[in-house]
């Protein structure tokens, strides 16, 4: 394929990929860009080159033993849940960056260790990251058909110019924020992409070699098990390579926690935990597929090949040998992928680091205090964007000078065991809370001498003098220093012993010192915060002990220089609104000076913000005796608190119960007097007609006429009967009221009954004019009290009589069955029920608001004698709503 | 000339009382079942005197007192209130609102009397 297509076809690709970022970024809100598919897939940007190339070409040479570097992650995922989410926890709470600043933060913001965990990750980085243009070089010049073409300068290097394509892609969407917190949602959405690409062209170039250029696994493997020595490249060797596996296995399960671009994309790229949950099934999938075609890919390139030099690139060649050229440029276009997606996160992280954990904390602290804040954001995002390009362009020549010579694979192994050197004080911090910065300094150091000693020196010893005396003699001559035996262990892989050195070194130095060092009481303070971090989220910006004098005013003057006026200003606000403080507060406490420090780190790093703060501020020192009082303290004070708060609400919940009550009773009392007030006027009432016509019948005096006379006396009976009815329903309320009444149950038909009930009261409705209805005659029986159901009946019907219009009125009685019980309703077409009386009109005493200067149609007790009745009988009665004209009341007997 | 008396009450038993107490001592009376027949009947006669219960349906007594203030002609009709609300409260109501006298439920019929022609001569 010609050069310029090849530059034609990237620079497309590149495109592509800056629109998807693009959109993403936009569009940052979107579940397309939120989902626990892309959190999956951007944890892939583990399979770097390394995996796409790198491991058939292990697979060619040494068998199976590409397959650790993935075992290790696959074992990881299921501790994800606990072990990442608690990283996660915490770094968002302490607006965490990078690995360094988490390092730095666990170990009470020390700024040294923060620098040191930088550099380590730079050394461990870098030949990484050329191993990425190592790749590209590679395959671009297997791609390019012009093979008389070697490269001979910087300038004639398209390499190089790939390098910067990609380093103005991280610049542009890696430092949009300040705040380094922050998510870079479309560099994630097109790593996302990336994964996808690289597992597709992967897997089709796979089914490509082994079901059209062979036919089918079987095929491959029982043409290459007939070639020498197969046996041993597909089994394990003994003890020597089960060790070997472990440790691979051991350094690849810590690489996936510890790798800059890895906690870059599973912790600070995180936005929900959740998305977890489907990344510890889904990421080990992933690897899995990545890895189905490896072994028969390798296969069928010795095979074909002959040999196993160029090894990794079959993938590449197979195709090419094929004629397929199609094919091949999809294969280059997965592992340009696999690179830039590698090299655009590595350097994001790495450039956080370097600006946040080195640079700024080192140099350019004092600066920022007398800039002015907008120049100071330009400042942190010009350190990053120059970072990023000095990383890329570092790793650029590192490739020149070192790489050419090396395997992707040993590259890739020199990045881990440096790497793993940050995993004694990462994963023992986490849960240990003696783990000091001091011990974890030494163990770091240590372990990184041993790696370069065991790793590092021999490269590239070797590949400046040309000779390997170093690994065959040791340093001056001493076996026992010998650099891939150290001690006569000489049975291990040179990684495999690298690792287990200097681990081993670093392991014992972190727990010795940590054990014999206290550190200061910030480191505890810290460490307990990182290990108890489930109790500690609950104290929040109270969890950091600090004692000292600051004010609010020189703290806002820090923040506004990196967050800006408007920023600052709002921050405090929110802060001061939180712990209900006034605003113009002055003295600064030891939540603000937390608070403070959190606000910063995602712009400065852990280490700056403490150094940041402590300039305005005068810190006095605490004894840790006082810290674990103070902590103590706090801790009682949020459950105190709390216990306060619920007690509070428990009380005003209680008072408005009593005000509730009170309320019920004032009704019930008014409600007494009015129903007494009530009874009292029905019972003059009578008493009056008849005290008045006694008395005009006793006047001897009079000569009244005989038929007036008549009528006097026939009044006074009226009156006397109607006297003794009121006091039979006060009596009979009282007792139904009381539960003195017993029923007499008997098995009845309540149609008959209704007839009973509307014969009885059929004179007063004849004298009104008003017709009564019974709708359903169809018979049945069941156990009621019939006297009782006949009250309640009458009064029901003797009321509708009373609201019904004369001469127009109409009543229907109609029962149905249903649910093991009767419904019976007595309708009617009267005035109806006023809206805000439903609810009242059957409780004893109620009557309707104006009754008091109206005449009431009643004793007041005629519809609470009757629910008391049909309540007896178990049943319900209720008026029922929404109707048109006039009123319907209803009421049930249940039946068995 | 016959002096004239408007009964309102809506119980027919003590207006039968009253309207026959009345008659013998020469009045004309008229009859009322509750407020709104009484304000027509004050629509084309000017009692002297009129007997108003309270509670009673539609137009209770109050109401009807009141309309009886804001009536020019009426102002020389004296009102008496009759009724079973004897609290206190309730007779301050009743004369606050302008009635002349509050008598009260069950009476006795010569008191009633002495008392109308007390107001009238």
């Amino acid at each position: 394929m010609n050069n310029y297509t090849l530059i034609f076809i990237i620079i497309i690709y590149l495109a592509v990929l800056f629109y998807i970022a693009f959109v993403a970024e936009k569009k940052h809100q979107s579940k397309w860009v939120n989902n626990p598919y892309v959190y999956t897939l951007s944890l892939a940007v583990y399979c770097s080159a390394w995996t796409y190339y790198g491991s058939v070409g292990i697979a060619a040479n040494s068998g199976i033993n590409f397959l650790p570097i993935y075992l290790g992650p696959v074992i990881a995922a299921p501790l994800w849940i606990v072990v990442l989410r608690k990283i996660i926890r915490i770094s968002k709470q302490h607006k965490i960056s990078s690995i360094a600043d988490f390092i730095s933060l666990r170990y009470g913001n020390n700024r040294f260790l923060g620098a040191l965990v930088t550099v380590v990750c730079l050394f461990g980085t870098l030949p990484y990251i050329s191993l990425q243009l190592k790749a590209v070089s590679e395959t671009f010049e297997i791609m390019s058909d012009d093979t008389s073409y070697i490269s001979t300068t910087v300038i004639d290097d398209s390499t190089f110019y790939v390098a910067l394509l990609l380093a103005v892609f991280a610049t542009f969407f890696g430092t949009q924020n300040t705040d380094a917190s922050e998510k870079h949602k479309g560099i994630i959405a097109s790593v996302a992409f990336e994964s996808v690409l690289k597992l597709v062209f992967f897997l089709v170039i796979g089914i490509y070699i082994t079901f059209y250029l062979y036919e089918g696994t079987t095929d491959i493997f029982n043409q290459i098990s007939i070639k020498e020595n197969f046996k041993s490249l597909s089994t394990l060797n003994g003890v020597e390579d089960g060790f070997n596996w472990f440790f691979m296995i051991a350094l690849s399960f810590m690489a996936i926690f510890l790798l800059p671009r890895q906690f870059q994309v599973s912790v600070l790229e995180n936005n929900r935990e959740k998305h977890l949950k489907k990344a510890i099934w889904l990421f080990p999938l992933y690897l899995l597929l990545f890895n189905v075609f490896v072994i028969f890919i390798a296969w069928a390139g010795k095979l074909t090949f002959g040999t196993t030099e160029n090894a990794e690139y079959y993938t590449l060649l197979l195709p090419l040998q094929n004629g397929n050229s199609f094919l091949a440029t999809l294969v280059f276009l997965g592992g340009f992928s696999a690179v830039i997606s590698m090299v655009i996160v590595s350097t994001l992280a790495l450039s956080t680091m370097v600006s946040n954990n080195l640079i700024i904390p080192y140099g350019f602290l004092d600066k920022f205090i007398k800039n002015q804040p907008e120049r100071n954001s330009k400042y942190i995002k010009n350190i990053r964007r120059i970072s990023i390009f000095t990383i890329i362009i570092t790793a650029y020549f590192f490739y020149v000078s070192f790489s050419k010579e090396l395997s992707l694979y040993s590259i890739g192994l020199i990045s881990f065991v440096i790497i793993a050197q940050l995993a004694p004080s990462f994963f023992i911090g986490l849960y240990w809370n003696r783990g000091s910065a001091k011990a974890a300094i030494i163990g770091t150091i240590a372990g990184f001498l041993i790696t370069v000693y065991t790793l590092v020196l021999p490269f590239t010893l070797s590949a400046y003098t040309g000779t390997d005396d170093f690994t065959q003699y040791g340093l001056m001559g001493v076996s026992n220093l010998k650099p891939y035996a150290l001690f006569g262990i000489d049975f291990l892989s040179p990684p495999a012993h690298a690792f287990f050195w200097s681990m081993t070194i670093n392991l014992l130095c972190y727990l010795t010192f940590s054990l014999t060092s206290k550190g200061n009481y910030r480191e505890r303070n810290y460490a307990e915060m990182f290990v108890d971090s489930k109790n500690f989220t609950t104290l929040q910006d109270s969890a950091l002990v600090w004692k000292g004098e600051a004010y609010v005013s020189d703290i806002k003057n820090v923040l506004i220089r990196f967050l800006g006026e408007k920023r600052a200003t709002r921050a405090l606000n929110i802060f001061f609104t939180k712990y209900k403080l006034p605003k113009d507060t002055q003295l600064a406490d030891a939540r603000l000076i937390n608070f403070s420090e959190k606000l910063l780190t995602g712009s400065i790093g852990s280490a700056s913000a403490k150094i940041l703060i402590a300039s305005v501020v005068k810190e006095e020192q605490i004894s840790l005796v006082e810290v674990l009082k103070i902590l103590e303290e706090s801790k009682e004070n949020i459950v105190s608190n709390k216990v306060l708060l619920e007690k509070s609400n428990e009380l005003s919940q209680l008072s408005t119960k009593l005000k509730d009550a009170n309320n019920e009773l004032i009704s019930k009392d008014r409600q007494k007097d009015e129903f007494l007030d009530t009874v009292a006027h029905e019972l003059k009432t009578p008493i009056t007609g008849i005290r008045a016509a006694t008395e005009l019948l006793m006047d001897e005096d009079d000569d009244m006429p005989k038929e007036t006379k008549a009528q006097f006396l026939k009044n006074i009976l009226q009156d006397s009967d109607r006297l003794g009815r009121l006091i039979h329903n006060i009596l009979d309320f009282e007792k139904l009221e009381t539960g003195r009444l017993h029923l007499d149950m008997q098995y009845k038909d309540i149609q008959e009954t209704i007839v009973k009930a509307i014969s009885s009261i059929s004179q007063i409705a004849a004298k009104k004019e008003v017709t009564i209805i019974n709708h359903n005659t169809h018979s049945f029986s069941t156990n009621y009290d019939e006297d009782r159901i006949l009250q309640v009946l009458t009064n029901l019907l003797s009321n509708a009589i009373k609201f019904c219009s004369p001469k127009s009125g109409k009543i229907i009685v109609d029962y149905k069955l249903g649910n093991e019980k009767v419904e019976i309703s007595v309708t009617d077409n009267g005035k109806g029920i006023p809206e805000e009386d439903y609810d009242y009109i059957f409780d004893k005493f109620y009557q309707s608001k104006d009754q008091n200067t109206r005449k009431p149609q009643g004793s007041g007790l005629g519809l609470a004698i009757t629910k008391q009745i049909v309540e007896k009988h178990n049943g319900k009665i209720w008026a029922k709503k929404d109707v048109k004209n006039g009123a319907s009341l209803v009421f049930t007997i249940p039946f068995k | 000339m016959k002096k004239k008396i408007l009964i309102v009450d809506d119980e027919p038993n003590i207006v039968m009382s009253l309207e026959y107490t009345f008659k013998k001592q020469n009045f004309e009376v008229f009859i009322a079942r509750d407020g709104s027949e009484a304000l027509e009947i004050l629509k084309h006669q000017i009692p002297n005197v009129i007997l108003l219960d309270i509670m009673m349906p539609n137009v209770d007594g109050y109401q009807t007192l009141t309309h009886i203030k804001n009536t020019d002609s009426l102002r020389n009709t004296k009102v008496v209130f009759l009724t079973a609300k004897n609290k206190a409260s309730d007779i301050e109501k009743g004369l606050k609102l302008g009635a002349d006298k509050y008598l009260t439920k069950p009476f006795s019929v010569k008191k009633i009397v002495s008392e109308i022609l007390e107001l009238v001569t």
